[in-house]
């Protein structure tokens, strides 16, 4: 028994320190492989937006700031959308709300190839043809004053707006998912001494149920987040590929990953080097999401109302 | 006598789905008194006591049908408003349940939300209100941390503040203690004797001493119905019911 005791121990040892070794593991191979283009262009790297293969320069801008142009698109899509979403799941009765979230979890089960394929065989030209028209012209944004510099010139249904909705389809069951949890997790009684003061449905929700579970809710937006971060297949059909910074909502762009998935392929040297650069900028940016996250959901505890 | 009823169910039935958990009930509540309601459990109690507000109504399949008389309107009837029902009625449950802010937005929360105050007015409202459910002196200087930190009787106590705060006429009180240690538990028995100045209470207990020492009137329930109601003190002593006989000498529930 005690012998079975000790393989088990370091069986689950050495799993943990598999998963502890792997994180640092990859930062450093990430590190190495991009020393090259550090070197050469130092920290510089990070706000250059020039991209030019046939002068050798690289620089990581172009895709920063796409990556985070597109995901914050996707954000303000989703979270709202995904809150009303659980909200009206829990509250309606049981023959609405159960097919209402097969429904929401099989949009999960979507590869993310097929909704690029959707995006650019559908939603690319109803971009084109209906809802870039009527955001510029119908709702009169383009003639406004920054319109130009909002929107972008062409109506050719690419780019950022265009990526930004199929990202926020792609994760909006995700914080769907687990902002329903969280809404059920909130006890009945709690929700009832809240109408028993009487608070409508609204105010009990945005109040109590809210506050109550506001640390899942936030984790359910940060896995979204993370999602859209460094989703790949479904951008790379609709934002264009152009190595350029955003210009506006209709224009087209990249994003981190959508520049490596189309050139690491036939790259070499300088190049590979910098794509590797821009792979290790993606993974601290998730990371330093996920820690300013936890810190800041961690500072604002005791506001919240949380005992410590 | 009649002025002095605050509350009056007539011909109460309830049901759950196709389950009917109350029949018939009729129960006269007075002014100003503490009206205790005893019975085993899953004898309706606290279903009765749920209808007062309609907090019952946020559940599917549940129904009432009969009249509740407060102030000798029937607020089962259409056309009440509820959020000012329940501003008139408050409740107290079987847990604490401090929301999740600090322990003054606890107490001004429905404040805010039933009175258009000032900062100032809030301010002593709240004071007034932790005063009345004396816990005042226990949290004065840790108003802004959280309602959780505190222990379980004086989460209790701090829900009561709450729930006297927005000036309620009646008081639910579904077992207020059953969750709480003894000595907290003494704490807010006196605090309800104080309130009964101010306020009509009801309080569903499964604790008969508990009825005993602090209600004027006790309502036995028995599966559904209304077996006897009565002044405490006869109630505990002469009962005119066996059923009442056997469950307040404890030999069944």
């Amino acid at each position: 028994m005690q012998q079975q005791d000790r393989i088990f121990k370091w069986v689950c040892l050495g799993c943990a320190l598999l998963i502890g070794v792997l994180v640092p593991g990859i930062f450093l191979q990430l590190g190495l492989d991009s020393a090259e283009a550090w070197q050469k262009f130092g920290i510089g790297f990070l706000w250059s937006a020039e991209w030019d293969p046939a002068q050798e320069v690289y620089g990581a801008w172009a895709s920063v700031a796409g990556t985070l142009y597109t995901t914050a698109l996707a954000l303000l899509l989703a979270v709202p959308l995904s809150f009303v979403a659980a909200l009206f799941v829990v509250e309606s009765p049981g023959w609405l709300a159960r097919p209402l979230s097969y429904c929401v979890d099989l949009l999960a089960a979507i590869p993310s190839v097929i909704y690029g394929m959707w995006g650019l065989f559908v939603l690319v030209p109803l971009m084109q043809e209906y809802v870039q028209p009527f955001l510029g012209e119908t709702l009169g944004l383009m003639s406004l004053p920054g319109g130009e510099w909002l929107l972008g010139e062409h109506y050719n249904g690419f780019g950022f707006l265009t990526a930004g909705i199929i990202l926020a389809l792609m994760i909006l069951p995700y914080m769907s998912a687990i902002m329903r949890d969280v809404f059920r997790m909130t006890p009945p009684m709690l929700r009832e001494s809240a109408y028993g003061l009487g608070c409508t449905r609204w105010e009990t929700t945005r109040d109590v149920v809210l506050r109550y579970g506001i640390r899942g809710l936030l984790g359910g937006i940060f896995i979204g987040l993370g999602r859209a971060l460094g989703e790949t297949m479904a951008v790379l059909f609709v934002i264009g590929n152009l190595i350029e910074s955003p210009e506006g909502l209709f224009s087209g762009g990249t994003t981190i990953a959508a520049t490596l998935a189309c050139n690491f392929a036939e790259s070499d040297g300088l190049q590979r080097s910098s794509l590797f650069a821009l792979g290790l900028v993606l993974m601290l940016l998730c990371f330093g999401i996920q820690v300013a996250a936890q810190y800041y959901l961690h500072l604002t505890g005791a506001r919240r109302g949380e005992a410590r | 006598m009649k002025n002095n009823i605050k509350i009056s169910a007539r011909n109460l039935n309830f049901y759950y789905g196709e389950n009917q958990a109350l029949f018939d009930n009729n129960l006269d509540i007075p002014t100003n008194r503490i009206t205790a309601v005893i019975g085993p459990s899953g004898c309706g109690k606290s279903t009765h006591l749920r209808v007062y507000n309609r907090i019952f109504e946020l559940h599917r399949n549940q129904r009432a049908t009969g009249e509740v008389l407060l102030d000798g309107v029937n607020i089962l009837g259409p056309g009440v408003d509820l959020l000012d029902l329940r501003r008139r009625v408050g409740m107290i449950f079987q847990k604490p349940t401090p929301f999740p802010m600090s322990i003054f937005d606890n107490v001004a929360y429905p404040l805010r939300l039933h009175y258009k105050l000032n900062r100032s007015e809030i301010a002593d409202r709240v004071e007034q209100a932790l005063r009345g459910a004396c816990i005042w002196d226990e949290v004065k200087d840790k108003l802004r941390e959280s309602g959780l930190a505190l222990s379980g009787g004086q989460q209790q106590r701090l829900c009561i503040a709450r729930a006297i705060a927005a000036e309620p006429e009646v008081l639910l009180m579904d077992e207020p203690t059953s969750a709480i240690d003894p000595v907290a538990t003494l704490k807010i028995e006196e605090l309800v004797l104080e309130l009964k100045q101010r306020f009509t209470i009801v309080i569903v207990t499964h604790n008969m001493q508990q009825a005993s020492r602090i209600s004027d009137y006790t309502a036995f329930f028995y599966k559904g119905h209304i077996v006897e109601v009565g002044e405490t003190a006869r109630i505990f002593t002469a009962p005119s019911c066996k059923k009442t006989e056997e469950y307040i000498t404890g030999r069944f529930g």
